[in-house]
């Protein structure tokens, strides 16, 4: 329970943030919605079209939502420039304040247009202009319903605006998707109660305004909104530009991303940057963020590159050999993104036959070589994709195994099955931690029939050139082995004893300098 | 006779192709008190609007000393004219005084609390109303609110449809004698609207009576009585005369 306490308490940029994106589109949905509805209340036509549409938008789920406006805002550029950002705070914002709109449209709409006749009589039987009526007459009038509307209107924003970590805006949905990618439930409900008590904060707020309108008592709107106001100041504050120059650092969805995006973060912070973390990127999503620059830096593998952004069968001149991929991939990006490959960390995340070590032992097994005699006899497990993809009709040409039998786990399943001997062999991930918690053996691949994928170190096309930012990250490069990957991931898979990304990669950054230590024959700290 | 305060010259108007007013013409001297009597949907509520303007007549124009009113802004207009209506109207979110200070408020000046009083004086109301809350006054208190509010930016033309038809007979006619007071007094130019015909009788020193949109009888109260006026004008008038006469005997 402390320990929730202090995870909670730690989410101070995060709820910052989470702050400032959901003020800012309730602002802007607000500056919509009232004109549109004032127009609207004056003409049916535009009240059927603009109350419409905005049901319309509604109905699309807001992952969808968020997600749809990174295209939009890439087409967007051809007018606009390439500065304009599709990722991170700008789409976050468009996409929540097209959210924000229909309750308050709705609302504000639904009380003009239900205005007591007799008064808006009254209003121009005593000689007022239009512009009078409505400032001195419908507003007030209409305020506790506009009111209701915006409250309606923030409590979605907030439940809603957690979504946009998926599009590389930092949120209270950071510790959310990172608790669900690394089953660390304290971390997601840590998440889920900072939420929910900011939007019922925000919701009691709004509502001490609304019944100060209703009840004609200025102190309570005034009390109400202060109270608001000083909360987003105060998130403005701690997120205030301190002079200090903001690094940001990438990571997809899964346990190894965000140990590496710490590591690297804690290094980068070191070197005196302002770090700043995007996590649970998609696999696309990441490297057009890292080109565009709404990051600074993240760790991807040459077969993904290869595969996602290359294609396959665009590079026949790359060697088969890992080094020589790297440095094909590295040409390729340096020629057509400007990215900079500083590297590989020295460890691969590939598919990986594995099986246990005394198992390997008994039937002298030591590479995929030796599975062909016994095919006939063995049952291979892999996880529900891939006995379809290219990587499997690759090793099982290469090696003889069309005689083998096939079994499909999902992937939290498949470790299990091979200690329950349901299978044989299964297809691994190389750096999962459970490859050294379960003592099995990786079979050597002598004929080169998997793809490499090596973890290798990619930075935004801007910092390519920083000496500083470069320097700082040069030590990881062929520093991390797969042992040392592997313990790292299974610190944070593993359900007892379980560690954040944030420690693990603590732990893996003192293991590194020990390291270094020990090959230097100095001080960690020697330069 | 002068040139008329009033000229109301061949108004027509029709809402959604049902004619309201039909060719309506007639002068209004300045000072005179007129009551507009007739059935529901005979177009007495719409011929007074088209004076202020909240409805701009599909022909025809209205002349007020001699200025086509369809020249001149219509909020500018308004404020210069007095206006009480059914349902009183009054701004709910507003106290008493900040109603009555409305028109001058519109046109950018403000009312001292000193003259608050005198014109809640003049509709019999206590100063210390000023700072209540419409719902927090009773239905006769309100409507008084209402004629005070009418008369702050001291107007020369008052307009009033169906004035008293939300308060109690008692109500109504205390209200009644204390307009007419104030016409006198303040030496105004009062148009009413009223289907209490009685009222009408009572308070008008000229009264028209409209039938499906037409003027079907243009005569003073006296004349009416006297069986003038026409069948149409007749059956209106029977109505409170025979209630009287009834009063009469049983009072005997």
């Amino acid at each position: 329970m402390r320990a929730l306490f202090a995870t909670t308490l730690r989410l101070g940029d995060a709820l910052s943030q989470h702050v400032l994106l959901c003020a800012a589109a309730l602002l802007l949905g607000v500056m919509v919605a009232l004109p549109l509805a004032v127009w609207a209340s004056r003409s049916r036509a535009v009240a059927q079209v603009s109350l419409g549409i905005a049901g319309l938008i509604q109905t699309i789920p807001a992952l969808a939502l968020l997600a749809l406006f990174f295209p939009v805002l890439l087409a967007l550029r051809s007018v606009f420039g390439a500065g304009l950002p599709a990722l991170g705070f700008l789409p976050a914002l468009l996409a929540l304040s097209l959210y924000a709109v229909l309750p308050i449209l709705r609302n504000t709409v639904t009380a003009l247009v239900n205005m007591d006749p007799r008064v808006i009589e009254a209003a121009d039987g005593v000689g007022m202009t239009g512009y009078q009526r409505l400032r001195l007459v419908e507003a007030p009038l209409a305020a506790p319903f506009v009111m209701a509307g915006i409250r309606t209107a923030a409590v979605w924003t907030i439940g809603a605006a957690t979504l946009a970590t998926t599009i590389g805006q930092q949120s209270l949905g950071d510790p959310i998707f990172a608790g669900l990618q690394t089953q660390n439930w304290e971390l997601v409900l840590a998440g889920c109660i900072a939420a929910a008590a900011l939007a019922l904060v925000a919701d009691g707020l709004l509502a001490m305004v609304e019944r100060g309108f209703a009840m004609r008592r200025p102190m309570l709107v005034f009390i109400g909104a202060g109270l608001a106001l000083a909360g987003v100041a105060g998130a403005a504050v701690a997120m205030r530009d301190d002079g200090r120059d903001v690094a940001v650092v990438g990571a997809k969805n899964f346990s190894e991303q965000y140990i590496l995006a710490r590591l690297i973060g804690a290094r980068l912070s070191a070197a005196g940057y302002k770090v700043e973390y995007r996590e649970g990127l998609g696999s696309s999503v990441i490297h057009r963020a890292l080109t565009s620059g709404a990051i600074d830096v993240y760790v991807d593998y040459t077969g993904t590159i290869l595969a996602n952004e290359i294609g396959p069968g665009n590079m026949d001149d790359a060697g088969t050999a890992p080094a020589d991929l790297v440095e094909a991939i590295a040409r390729w990006e340096r020629e057509t993104t400007g990215t900079r490959l500083l590297g590989a960390l020295g460890f691969e995340n590939a598919y990986a036959f594995a099986m246990p070590k005394e198992v390997a032992r008994e039937r002298g097994i030591a590479a995929l070589d030796d599975l062909a005699p016994v095919a006939s006899s063995l049952t291979i497990g892999g996880d529900l994709e891939f006995f379809e993809r290219p990587e499997w009709k690759a090793v099982r040409e290469a090696y003889g195994l069309q005689a083998a039998n096939t079994r499909s786990f999902s992937p939290t399943f498949m470790y299990d099955a091979l200690i329950a001997r349901n299978a044989d062999v299964i297809s691994a991930f190389s750096s999962d931690g459970r490859i050294a918690a379960d003592d099995l053996l990786v079979l050597a691949d002598p004929r080169g029939a998997l793809p490499a994928y090596d973890a290798v170190l990619l930075i935004a096309p801007d910092r390519a050139e920083d000496p500083r930012f470069v320097a700082a990250l040069r030590p990881l490069i062929g520093a991390i082995n797969v042992e040392a990957m592997r313990r790292a991931n299974y610190a944070v898979d593993r359900q007892q004893a379980k560690r954040t990304p944030q420690q693990a990669a603590q732990e893996l950054a003192e293991e590194l300098a020990q390291k270094q230590a020990i090959t230097t024959g100095g001080a960690p700290d020697a330069r | 006779m002068n040139a008329p305060f009033i000229s109301v010259e061949n108004v027509s108007h029709a809402f959604a192709g049902t004619p309201a007013v039909k060719s309506v013409g007639i002068d209004i001297a300045a000072g005179s008190f007129v009551a507009l009597i007739g059935a529901s949907g005979s177009g007495k509520s719409t011929l007074l609007k088209t004076i202020n303007r909240l409805i701009a007549p599909d022909e025809g124009r209205v002349l007020i000393e001699g200025v086509d009113v369809a020249g001149l802004a219509a909020p500018v207009l308004r404020r210069q004219i007095g206006y009480v209506f059914q349902g009183i109207g009054l701004f709910p979110h507003m106290n008493v005084a900040e109603n009555i200070a409305i028109v001058p408020r519109l046109a950018g000046s403000s009312l001292a609390a000193q003259r608050i009083a005198e014109l809640l004086g003049l509709v019999e109301l206590p100063p210390a109303l000023a700072g209540r809350m419409p719902e927090e006054l009773s239905g006769g208190q309100r409507q008084r609110v209402g004629v005070a509010r009418a008369l702050a930016a001291q107007p020369r033309l008052l307009l009033m449809d169906e004035p008293f038809g939300a308060v109690d007979a008692v109500v109504r006619d205390a209200l009644g004698q204390r307009v007419l007071a104030l016409h006198r007094q303040l030496g105004l130019t009062t148009i009413m609207v009223t289907h209490d015909v009685a009222e009408a009788l009572l308070l008008a020193d000229r009264v028209l009576v409209m039938h499906e949109g037409c003027i079907v009888a243009d005569a003073t109260a006296a004349q009416l009585l006297a069986g003038d006026g026409g069948e149409i004008a007749q059956d209106l008038v029977a109505v409170p005369l025979r209630q009287a006469q009834a009063l009469a005997r049983l009072a005997r």
